[in-house]
């Protein structure tokens, strides 16, 4: 069986558009849960509730939304094609989309990992005169890391994965932006295409277990260094 | 004045209004769990924010609700121990003591790294991690971290509450060193332990359901009859000092005191030494003769100087014996019927004493 280049080009951009989407997404996420774990403002259930939408609509719902709000003729995808950035109907699109869907798994791992760190700890750097920014970086986020990782794998997996809301948002344009969930959705359309269908989902396999694998081996590391075995 | 506060605090169901004044050396702050301890503790290294008053350490002004003033906990420099030791899981011991001395400002002054590993004998826990370490050592590494960080004062939070017994005893000599050693560090110590406090305090300041109830030098407060219920009539008992003059061979040492000789077994400081003796209120027996024939030799002659009656049966005597102070625990009818009013001279019997097992150094 000969996979075809159209399945070896869904692959790269699916990997593009997860990587893309995991690295833009984490800092955002950490800043979120973090808020969520440690702060108590106006509105934070508003948010907590916003962040968690993708993960209770249906995925069509979303893409709808982003198309409303993001399209060429949506105010924010006005605004950003101003700034000369497409969203509609592009990978940049795509990306978009996976970073809404995979946000509130980035987030809720995140703030799991947040809420463990016993603040006392941070007290007693407080008192050793650590400045809050050296805090963080020397006292949480070590300690948070292996929950970060957790996060972005799932978001990465996420990412891979998003079908419904991109295909409403981005359509489903070979090399633009059919990602590996599309195209396995359209070669199953055709007579005879299971074939590349199973191509594919073998490779959606092999990534998916690849990122687990990796994210444990690495949890693995970290939690090592943190009981410092 | 080394620290001056007065904080006041609500919580729910709980307030606090605490005022004291200590110079150099220990102050130990001493009451039951829910006294108030920690708040003040936590008020001074600046983890919590008190509803009204002021705190001041060593003349800097730390918190002044009047003009709003609240100096952030890192611009304190305050070296905190804390009960739990605190230590960083993910730093082995030594990146632990370093991370103390990285913050600190180029100009303070303080132990340097090889000293404090060398004083409270780090050396063979560098390359370990917290979770490996006993709670002991937890301790030696968080004391020893915050002695780096060159703290204007040390505040210690119930460091040795989580230690059982022999644990405890390996961490008072290293506490003592550092009251009597070159660093004359200020140190603000909170315990409910009484010998914890007898052993190393200079001031005393006596806590009870947020109100302070008596505070001065160590020595006055554990002879003042009032503080009996304050630290529980089995535990209460004068301080006093004494020099080691002879070691005998029958194991019993010779120590002088203002009103006297006495002799007492399990002495372990050197001869010359200064130590402290507590001599519980509790093994306190008094007499109106000089008595004959005892198995006791350690009989001193003392004048009544104080009689305060308690809400049980007992009553608690204050006692002096030359310049030393003693505290007795008679019975009230004991009271009645041997008639012991204050000016009266007697002598008191000391059926049992501790010696602080180190020397006190001064």
């Amino acid at each position: 069986m000969s996979v075809d280049a159209a399945a070896w080009e869904a692959l790269r951009l699916s990997l593009w558009v997860a990587c893309w989407a995991t690295v833009l997404a984490m800092p955002l996420a950490l800043w979120v849960a973090w808020l969520l774990a440690r702060r108590d403002f106006w509105g934070k259930s508003a948010l907590n509730a916003l962040v968690h939408l993708p993960l209770v609509l249906p995925p069509v719902v979303t893409g709808y939304l982003l198309l409303i709000a993001f399209g060429r003729t949506g105010p924010a995808g006005q605004l950003l094609e101003s700034l000369g950035l497409t969203l509609a109907f592009h990978w940049t699109g795509a990306v978009l989309a996976a970073i809404v869907m995979g946000f509130p798994l980035m987030v809720r791992a995140m703030r799991l990992a947040i809420e463990a760190v016993d603040p006392k700890l941070e007290q007693a750097a407080a008192t050793l005169g650590a400045p809050r920014y050296a805090i963080f970086a020397h006292v949480t986020l070590p300690l948070i890391l292996p929950g970060i990782l957790a996060g972005s794998v799932m978001g990465f997996a996420k990412a891979m994965g998003e079908f419904g809301a991109t295909i409403t948002f981005v359509a489903n344009i070979p090399g633009q932006t059919q990602t590996l969930p599309s195209a396995i959705w359209s070669a199953l359309q055709i007579p005879g295409g299971e074939g590349q269908a199973v191509a594919m989902v073998i490779m959606a396999c092999v990534v998916a277990l690849g990122a687990v694998v990796l994210s444990e081996a690495l949890a693995r590391r970290v939690a090592a260094r943190i009981a410092g075995t | 004045m080394t620290l001056d506060l007065h904080i006041r605090h609500r919580f729910a169901g709980f307030s606090l209004d605490v005022a004291c004044r200590a110079g150099p050396g220990i102050t130990a702050l001493f009451g039951r769990s829910g006294a108030g301890k920690s708040t003040v503790i936590n008020a001074v290294a600046g983890l919590l924010r008190p509803d009204a008053g002021h705190v001041d350490v060593g003349g800097v002004r730390l918190f002044d609700a009047q003009t709003g003033l609240f100096v952030p906990p890192a611009a304190r420099r305050l070296g905190v121990v804390f009960q739990d030791a605190r230590l960083f899981p993910h730093m082995d011991a030594r990146a632990n003591l370093m991370f103390g001395a990285r913050f600190r400002p180029a100009d303070a002054t303080g132990a340097g790294f090889d000293d404090v590993v060398s004083l409270l004998g780090l050396s063979d826990l560098l390359h370990r991690a917290p979770a490996t370490l006993s709670g002991g050592e937890k301790q030696r590494v968080a004391l020893g971290r915050a002695l780096l960080s060159h703290p204007r004062m040390l505040l210690m939070d119930e460091p040795l509450a989580s230690l059982d017994g022999p644990r405890k005893q390996e961490i008072l000599p290293y506490l003592e060193r550092l009251r009597d050693g070159p660093l004359k560090l200020p140190i603000l110590y909170v315990s409910h332990a009484v010998d914890e406090v007898a052993r190393l305090a200079d001031t005393l300041v006596l806590l009870q359901d947020g109100q302070v109830r008596a505070q001065g030098p160590l020595y006055d407060v554990m002879a003042d009859p009032a503080a009996v219920p304050l630290l529980g009539v089995r535990e209460a008992g004068a301080v006093i000092e004494a020099e080691i003059t002879a070691h005998a061979e029958d194991g019993l040492s010779t120590l002088r005191i203002d009103a006297g000789v006495l002799e007492l077994p399990g002495v372990q400081a050197a001869v010359g030494a200064r130590v402290r003796l507590r001599v519980l209120a509790q093994d306190v027996i008094l007499s109106r003769d000089r008595p004959e024939g005892l198995s006791s030799v350690n009989v001193l002659p003392v004048v009544i100087d104080s009689v305060h009656p308690g809400d049980g049966p007992g009553a608690a005597i204050g006692l002096r014996a030359g310049r030393d102070r003693l505290l007795a625990r008679v019975t009230a009818r004991a009271v009645r019927e041997m008639a012991l009013v204050p000016g009266m001279s007697c002598y008191a019997i000391l059926k049992a004493t501790t010696v602080a097992p180190g020397s006190i150094g001064r």
